[in-house]
């Protein structure tokens, strides 16, 4: 047994746990960084491992594959997984002096670990069915840190969240029981093997459907993404960053794992369907954030339009599509995360998230205004940052398969994100504060510091465009090849 | 009528009344709702796989592998897996909807759109 393969979820565990028993704040607090960067630690290397020595895998209880729990870390779940605990430390940082301590003695820490785990459970899966025990338990974390503190917009928030979400885990229950019905197995290595000689590829639309369905509400795609604007502006900053980061990502993971492992029988149709839901993620996410005054509400609709851009790598399913589409999962989740860190600390400074009623950061506060730029840049696509590189590459994949109408509205997308940050930059950085600048102290170095890591990852990210081209490319030939992953799952020593 | 036909009914059934209790407006439907759409992924969990009859997947003595034709009772654990999760969630969802009926004043599910503008 791989010790690295299950330290992802034990030490989020063990410090969810600890949380409990542990008192004293600063124990508490301790316990939690600790716990943050030892996932982080463990997460890298795991993902120098699997980039050193491919897919790796193994097999709990002593069961062999296909009836053990599979964990299974390829390129792709290594990379999310490396991402991912990093977010989670970035976040614990910034939620030192932005968390009230009433949310912190009701448990914020360990909920927060206990999300992190459902993240890192869900990554690892080799099971449809521990993907769905994975995704509850992230589910259930995420609602009560929604809910937690229990003002009036939370609650009203959650109750959607909730709601559409428990719909979403229903009929991914559904699809995991039809497909059992269908193949007799759901070991996604043996489910990617029986699926593709499977004597009546047509049943295989009803769950592959249903899936996409419940990954598409968890992903925020159109057109069942309205769960989303209500609810991410409403809890404290720090756990709108992480949401807006890691949740609707682990959909999008979800959805590049079913529909390049299992559901590849009928790509006319499936990933025809995929590229209209694509390009209408991107258009409506858009179109919502340019009626949007609201700082955080805004930047709620540029994470569906973003969403739209992942699923046209899925939707080409070429190497060059994937590759973009994981460059793209890999950027958004840095730079959308640090305009939510940026948003915090800009409310912070002048007490509101209202564009309306900001204004003149730009003279009072130059460095917040510069970790504003990167990753708005960034999000636009501006060479030389990150988000460039992931949205060329996907613009060349779209026009090698001559996907014009795509490619026509990922640019023109890109564009309006354009507009929309110049709006913010204009309205909260630019113009001339409407009244009296509030009295503000200095931003706390706990604030600063997670941004400009996040920042500086976004430029590196951008800087090292062709290693990282060179480990997506190899990723999405992974993805597209599944003997790889079906023997390292199959070989893999209990 | 087999068997199968008649649950295939059954949860057909249920997914719509789920579905329409849903669409209502009162939060206690809604629960409701949640409630008989969870039931009916069991189920279809639960009979997808094939109904077997009287035969208990039991292994007999002097053997490794159970007869033939036996239930499987993985179906099974995976519905017992998805009852437990679905019941605590259901829970929680009960207890977020009264605290978000204290706050509003209202059960009415339009009520709470402030967040929404």
């Amino acid at each position: 047994m791989s010790l690295l393969l299950v330290a992802p979820i034990v030490i989020p565990l063990a410090t969810a746990a600890l949380g409990l028993v542990v008192r004293g704040p600063r124990a508490h607090l301790g316990l939690s960084l600790v716990g943050g960067a030892a996932l982080l630690a463990s997460t890298l290397a795991l993902l120098g491992q699997v980039l050193r020595g491919g897919t790796r895998a193994t097999q709990l209880g002593t069961w062999p594959a296909p009836f053990g729990i599979t964990l299974v870390a390829d390129l792709l779940a290594a990379v999310m997984l490396a991402v991912s605990s990093l977010i989670g430390l970035v976040i614990l940082v910034y939620s030192v002096e932005t968390i009230d301590a009433e949310r912190r003695a009701h448990g914020y820490y360990p909920l927060l670990h206990v999300l992190l785990m459902g993240v890192c459970g869900a990554f690892l899966a080799g099971d449809l069915f521990n993907l769905y025990v994975w995704f509850e338990v992230m589910l259930i974390a995420s609602f009560v840190l929604l809910s937690l503190g229990g003002e009036r917009a939370q609650l009203e928030g959650s109750v959607k969240y909730v709601t559409l979400n428990l719909l979403a885990s229903l009929m991914f229950l559904s699809a995991v029981g039809l497909l059992y019905g269908l193949a007799g197995t759901l070991n996604m290595a043996d489910l990617a093997v029986k699926l593709r000689e499977a004597p009546r590829p047509g049943l295989l639309l009803a769950p592959g459907m249903l899936l996409l369905g419940a990954f598409g509400i968890k992903a925020a795609a159109f057109p069942v993404f309205s769960w989303l604007p209500p609810a991410y502006h409403t809890p404290p900053i720090a756990v709108s960053a992480l949401f807006s980061g890691l949740l609707t990502k682990v959909g999008v993971y979800a959805l590049l794992r079913a529909f390049t492992l299992l559901f590849v029988q009928d790509v006319g149709f499936t990933h025809g369907l995929l590229a209209w839901v694509a390009g209408l993620t991107m258009l409506t996410g858009v179109l919502g954030a340019a009626a949007q005054m609201e700082f955080r509400r805004l930047l709620a609709f540029h994470i569906i339009s973003q969403i739209g851009y992942m699923l046209m790598g899925l939707a080409l399913l070429s190497a060059g599509g994937l590759a973009g589409a994981v460059l793209y999962v890999v950027h958004n989740i840095l730079a959308k995360t640090n305009l939510f860190l940026v948003s915090g600390m800009a409310a912070r400074v002048s007490g509101t998230y209202d564009l309306k009623a900001l204004g003149g950061l730009y003279r009072s506060r130059p460095l917040l205004s510069v970790l504003f730029l990167v990753p708005a840049f960034a999000l636009a696509g501006m060479p030389p940052l990150s988000g460039f590189f992931a949205k060329l590459t996907l613009v060349r994949a779209g026009l090698e398969q001559e996907r014009y109408v795509l490619v026509g509205t990922a640019v023109t997308v890109s564009l309006l994100t354009l507009f929309s940050m110049t709006k913010v930059w204009s309205e909260a950085f630019w113009k001339e504060p409407p009244e009296q600048p509030a009295p503000s102290g200095r931003l706390p170095l706990s604030l600063v510091v997670p941004s400009a890591t996040l920042a500086l990852l976004t430029c590196l990210l951008g800087l090292f465009a062709d290693e990282a081209l060179a480990v997506g490319t190899r990723l999405a030939e992974e993805l597209l090849s599944h003997q790889a992953y079906v023997a390292a799952v199959m070989g893999a020593r209990p | 009528m087999t068997l199968e036909t008649l649950l295939a009914l059954v949860i057909g059934a249920l997914y719509a009344a789920g579905l329409y209790m849903m669409l209502r407006r009162s939060v206690v439907k809604l629960v409701i709702g949640l409630a008989l759409l969870a039931h009916a992924s069991n189920l279809l969990v639960f009979t997808g796989v094939g109904l077997t009859r009287g035969r208990a997947p039991l292994v007999p003595e002097e053997a490794t592998v159970p007869a033939p034709g036996v239930a499987d009772p993985l179906a099974q654990a995976l519905v017992l897996t998805a009852i437990v999760i679905s019941f605590g969630l259901l829970v929680f969802t009960v207890v977020l909807l009264y605290r978000a009926h204290q706050a509003v004043g209202s059960p009415d599910l339009d009520a709470m759109r402030s967040t929404e503008e």
